[in-house]
């Protein structure tokens, strides 16, 4: 009944599509295992994409050829650019989707790729033969064949719903949770641990008084995630903003005695930064008023998602309290917010390939191995498709560094320090920021992945060589240019920094602090006929590298320094037990981990510096 | 292994007297290092693997010894680099003298195992001996490794630790600002981050300024060996140097009328001044040298004083320390004093409780010896290094010896400069946020790695994130 897929996904979510996608296009004969084809690219939480350090790993994602960006400006209802005015490398663009629309555009993007087969049923287990994983059982007992599997099984496997006494087993609202495969893996040798996360309610948008709350629109002139010619709807639905008072907090807190939080009955533990709103309450409690975000779920749907009202307390005891918010008085609740426990595999067991240690071929992406988010997920979800296809064509593992993408610390961070609460992107997680840029992730990665046989990529590849060309034009244009006091003296003046009293180069200018190059273009008329031919976003990354040069160079030579220590290599099967020298807790963190580099190696928490001049001993450096 | 072009020198016999002392040399340009020294056929143009008769004439021409120079060359060498041999003849005395004319000129001692190490990383040897040179490393930074944790629980671990962790509660204000954006924090005010810096700027500069003084102490803890003439000082010395002849090196600015030298134990640097005998004045010669005498006790880190049992009584002993050694109040928290009642051997009997003195003579700094049988010479080798390592605050205040700690503070000070320009001229948060990484990686260069971890558990538990 079935081929002999390459690689087989099981889970089409966020981790699931991507991986799909990225192994097929990387030429491999992918099947798409999911429990239910009506939910593929759910968005099980808010119907949001991107946002600080999330927005970049999209655009990274679309810049290795995935689709979660593409899919993201298809659908949305509003974009904003967020944290426009800390500098560059913050910028974050961030966009609410439609979450119908968004599942359909993923499933039709799919169902267009000709290299992807699809199943509906449940797994329940893998098959291994002499420790590699060659295929998948199904839960009415089918076997199929493959040459890898990529797990994404995201909050289903042994999901468990709490809303407030009561417990539910499912993977999300209204669906089954999957069993089977936790267990199987635990007789191959694998540790597994429980993670918790949670959701708000979701309401009746008819039912609220929106004059009651602020408004929040989206921007004027919208930017977008993909680099491709994806649609720049400047349509765009406004999000609300509303705010919990101290008659909402008593409200919560008479359900606390309720709250499998507090009561003990959740045990997996969540993220501090995402908290359920008792858990604000509880921890914060000099606060009065807790900022709640108000956001709509498509063009057509009524349905409002509360943004910051995650909870797992008696669904009265929700509804109760959120009617004492302003503006919600006489809300209808749609359902309840609800907590979720699931299994994930602490991801120490993973090569940064994402291939698991004990089994090959095996792969595991998203929140399987602790993380939280979609776009963490996306990303994985891309690399291990990559690997997979990497793999069973004996091909070398695709590794991106912390000095290249988001997605390389992501992964770095997860394999050699594992993680205790689902995992989210930050941007001060990454040491290079400054490199990695939202605006410059087509330049940063599109190269690499042309380079690693991914197909489709043509277009891309010319529309990043027009923008590098336009870029290097402008540089070359503004550094040989100066401007004289009375050209721009005037608009000086208006940016209050100090007037130049002779002719002086555009570049020390523009390394002002609050001095653009759309300055000197409003102040210089042929600079700004210079400039007018160039897109925004050309313009934007030409002034980054004139006015973050030193910055950027600065951050080159850290990462430069930090890849010599990554080209030099360590043996899967050192024996760091043999090597006497090094501490005791270095030996064995290094036997746990096997890392990769010496690189890997001294990133590693317990391994020293002189544990690591060892090594380069015994390495011959 | 950034000092791979450097000659290195070591004495490559067994310490002690022998019919013959072979001195090593390696590295790139060991031959030309010797040459200049060496007196007979011209070292730089004789064929590799070659033996040639000479002598070592020291700066002033003044012959040191007559020696065979067996010249390798690279790549045929244990080391595989430019090599020389002197086979001189077996005078710990003459062979240190010669040691030390090569490291005025040229070449440095080599660290523990550096040849070795040397041998390994130019491909000479393999993997099992490597083993080896990783175990000489161990050693080699445990034993500083040791003082530098031994110092960190003293006052400069206290310092760093809360210099860090105001560091990063200042950055977590920042940080908060670039991953949070979005929430309802409210932000910290620029002049309040400001003024927070100049703190912590005021502290490391405290730590910077007290690196000269620290440095003195990691180039050797200096040490008077003072008395009354006669009482054993110079055989004491020679006890303590002679367990360890290899080491022992020349340091500049010896005077003429003291003697330097310098001992290791367990990894810290002893630098041992033996000074003339004092007694009341007889003249204004002898005057002037009790004077020299004080002025070193009066620097130095540590005193050992030495009387002779069969000689000085109790009240001798105690008349002389309020004659020599009761220095002014602020040296006198420095300073510390060990006692060692020498010649025991001479009088067995001797009643040591009978010098135990209220306050400055008792059972922790009094030690019995007799300097010329070598008894007791460990003991006092262990209290000097314990005097050390387990009085971090005798050293009066937080002080950094450390050059790496030195190099670490001063980047990690130049770092917030930058961040104070960048909060002065409205620089935009992510490059403001970079320099003060740039401290606190600096920071984390002493206290070991700055993770991310820490900047988040500062902010999680602070602020309410998350919508």
């Amino acid at each position: 009944m079935f081929q002999k897929y390459d690689v087989i996904v099981v889970g089409a979510g966020h981790a699931g599509c991507e991986a799909a996608v990225a192994a097929a296009n990387m030429g491999s004969k992918v099947l798409l295992a999911t429990m239910n084809m009506n939910t593929i690219a759910q968005m099980s939480c808010n119907p949001a994409m991107g946002g600080v350090a999330k927005g970049q790993i999209v655009r990274e994602v679309d810049a290795l050829g995935g689709y979660s960006g593409i899919v993201t400006d298809h659908t949305r209802v509003q974009f904003r650019m967020l944290n426009k005015s800390k500098g560059p490398a913050m910028w974050s663009p961030r966009a609410q989707s439609d979450r119908m629309l968004f599942a359909a555009k993923w499933r039709e993007m799919l169902e267009a790729h000709a290299n992807i087969d699809f199943w509906q049923e449940m797994v329940r287990g893998i098959i291994v033969k002499d420790g590699r994983c060659v295929g998948i059982k199904t839960s009415i007992g089918l076997e199929i064949e493959s040459k890898s599997v990529v797990l994404t099984n995201g909050t289903f496997l042994n999901g468990l719903i709490h809303i407030g006494e009561k417990q539910l087993g499912g993977g999300r609202a209204g669906e089954k949770a999957a069993t089977g495969i936790t267990e199987q893996l635990h007789e191959l040798g694998f540790e597994s641990g429980r993670m918790k996360t949670g959701t708000p309610p979701r309401i009746d948008g008819r039912s609220l008084d929106w004059d009651k709350m602020e408004i929040q629109l989206g921007d004027a002139n919208p930017s977008k995630f993909s680099y491709m010619d994806t649609p720049n709807n400047s349509k765009q639905l406004p999000c609300h903003i509303a705010y919990t008072s101290p008659e909402v907090h008593e409200a919560l807190k008479e359900g606390f005695d309720r709250s499998p939080m507090f009561n003990g009955r959740i045990r997996g533990l969540g993220p501090r930064y995402c908290p359920s709103i008792e858990d604000k309450i509880e921890r914060f409690s000099d606060r009065d008023r807790h900022q709640l975000f108000v956001e709509p779920e498509g063009w057509s749907t009524c349905e409002i998602y509360v943004n910051g009202f995650s909870s797992s307390l008696p669904e009265e005891v929700q509804y109760k309290a959120l009617r004492k918010v302003e503006g919600f008085e006489n809300m209808k609740m749609f359902r309840p917010g609800y907590a979720i426990e699931y299994d994930f595999f602490p991801p120490t067991q993973l090569e940064l390939s994402l291939q698991t240690k004990l089994v090959k071929n095996l792969f595991f992406a998203g929140q399987i191995n602790g993380t939280t988010g979609y776009e963490e997920a996306a990303c994985q979800g891309l690399m291990a498709g990559i690997n997979a296809h990497q793999a069973i064509t004996e091909q070398d593992p695709f590794i991106l560094k912390r000095s290249d993408a988001y997605i390389g610390v992501l992964i770095d961070d997860l394999v050699n320090k594992g993680t205790k609460e689902p995992y989210r992107m930050f941007t001060s997680r990454a040491e290079y920021r400054i490199l990695l840029r939202q605006d410059n992730a087509d330049i940063r990665l599109t190269p690499i992945a042309e380079k690693l046989g991914m197909q489709g990529l043509e277009s891309r590849i010319e529309k990043l060589n027009a923008k590098k060309d336009n870029v290097a034009a402008i540089l070359k244009y503004i550094r040989g240019l100066s401007v004289a006091p009375d050209e721009v003296n005037g608009m000086l003046e208006t940016k209050s920094s100090s007037k130049i009293k002779q002719k002086l180069k555009c570049i020390s200018l523009l390394n002002r602090p609050g001095i653009h190059l759309a300055d000197l273009g409003e102040a210089v008329p042929h600079i700004k006929d210079f400039l007018a031919p160039y897109d925004e976003e050309t313009l934007h990354t030409a002034e980054t590298g004139i006015k973050y040069e030193g910055y950027i160079e600065k951050e080159k030579e850290m990462a430069e320094k930090m890849d010599r220590l990554e080209s030099v290599f360590l043996k899967p099967d050192f024996e760091y037990n043999a090597l006497t020298a090094l501490s005791a807790e270095a030996r064995e963190k290094l036997t746990a981990i096997k890392p990769r580099t010496i690189g890997q190696a001294s990133r590693i928490s317990g391994v020293s510096p002189s544990d690591i001049s060892i090594l380069l001993v015994h390495v011959g450096r | 292994m950034s000092h791979v072009n450097e000659t290195i020198v070591a004495i490559a016999t067994a310490p002690g007297q022998g019919a013959i002392g072979i001195i090593r040399f390696s590295g790139r340009d060991a031959i030309d290092v010797v040459d200049k020294f060496f007196f007979g056929k011209n070292l730089t143009k004789v064929p590799a693997n070659t033996v040639h008769y000479g002598k070592i004439k020291n700066e002033d021409g003044q012959m040191l010894d007559e020696c065979m120079a067996t010249v390798f060359r690279a790549p045929r060498s244990y080391t595989k680099e430019d090599s020389i041999e002197l086979s001189c003849h077996g005078s710990p005395y003459i062979l240190s003298e010669i040691v030390k004319l090569f490291v005025r000129n040229g070449a440095r001692m080599a660290k523990p195992g550096e040849f070795t190490m040397r041998a390994f990383l130019n491909g000479q040897l393999d993997l099992s001996q490597a083993e080896a040179v990783a175990d000489l490393i161990a050693a080699e930074n445990a034993s500083t490794h040791d003082l530098a944790l031994k110092q960190l629980r003293g006052g400069f671990s206290d310092v760093i630790k809360a210099l860090r962790q105001e560091l990063i509660d200042f950055s977590a204000l920042i940080e908060l600002e670039l991953d949070f954006g979005e929430e309802d924090v409210e932000f910290a005010d620029r002049d309040k981050l400001k003024t927070l810096v100049l703190k912590i700027q005021r502290v490391m500069q405290e730590l910077i300024q007290s690196f000269q003084y620290g440095n003195v102490i990691k180039n050797g803890v200096s040490t008077v060996i003072a008395g009354r003439p006669n009482a054993g000082k110079s055989t004491l010395l020679n006890a303590l140097l002679n367990e360890d002849r290899a080491i022992v090196s020349d340091i500049a600015g010896t005077t003429r009328d003291t003697i330097e030298e310098s001992l290791n134990i367990k990894g810290i640097r002893f630098r041992l001044i033996d000074t003339a005998g004092i007694r009341s004045a007889q003249d204004v010669i002898e005057k002037m040298g009790v004077e020299k005498t004080k002025e070193k006790i009066n620097q130095s880190t540590l005193t050992v004083y030495v009387f002779d049992v069969t000689e000085s009584k109790p009240q001798d002993l105690w008349n002389d320390i309020d004659e020599f050694l009761q220095v002014n109040e602020e040296l006198k928290l420095r300073g510390r004093k060990l006692f060692v009642a020498n010649k025991m051997d001479l009088n067995p009997y001797t009643d040591l409780e009978a010098y135990y003195k209220e306050g400055l003579i008792h059972k922790d700094n009094l030690l019995s010896a007799s300097a010329i049988n070598k008894m007791n010479v460990e003991a006092l080798k262990d209290l000097l290094y314990t005097s050390i390592i387990d009085n971090p605050e005798m050293l009066d205040q937080t002080i950094i010896v450390n050059n790496r700690h030195f190099e670490a503070l001063h980047n990690a000070n130049n770092a917030l400069t930058k961040v104070l320009e960048g909060l002065d001229s409205g620089l935009s948060p992510d490059l403001v946020a970079m320099d003060i990484r740039q401290s606190l990686y600096s920071l984390g260069e002493i206290t070991g790695e700055i993770s991310s971890d820490d900047l988040l558990d500062s902010i999680f538990s602070r602020f309410c994130i998350g919508k």
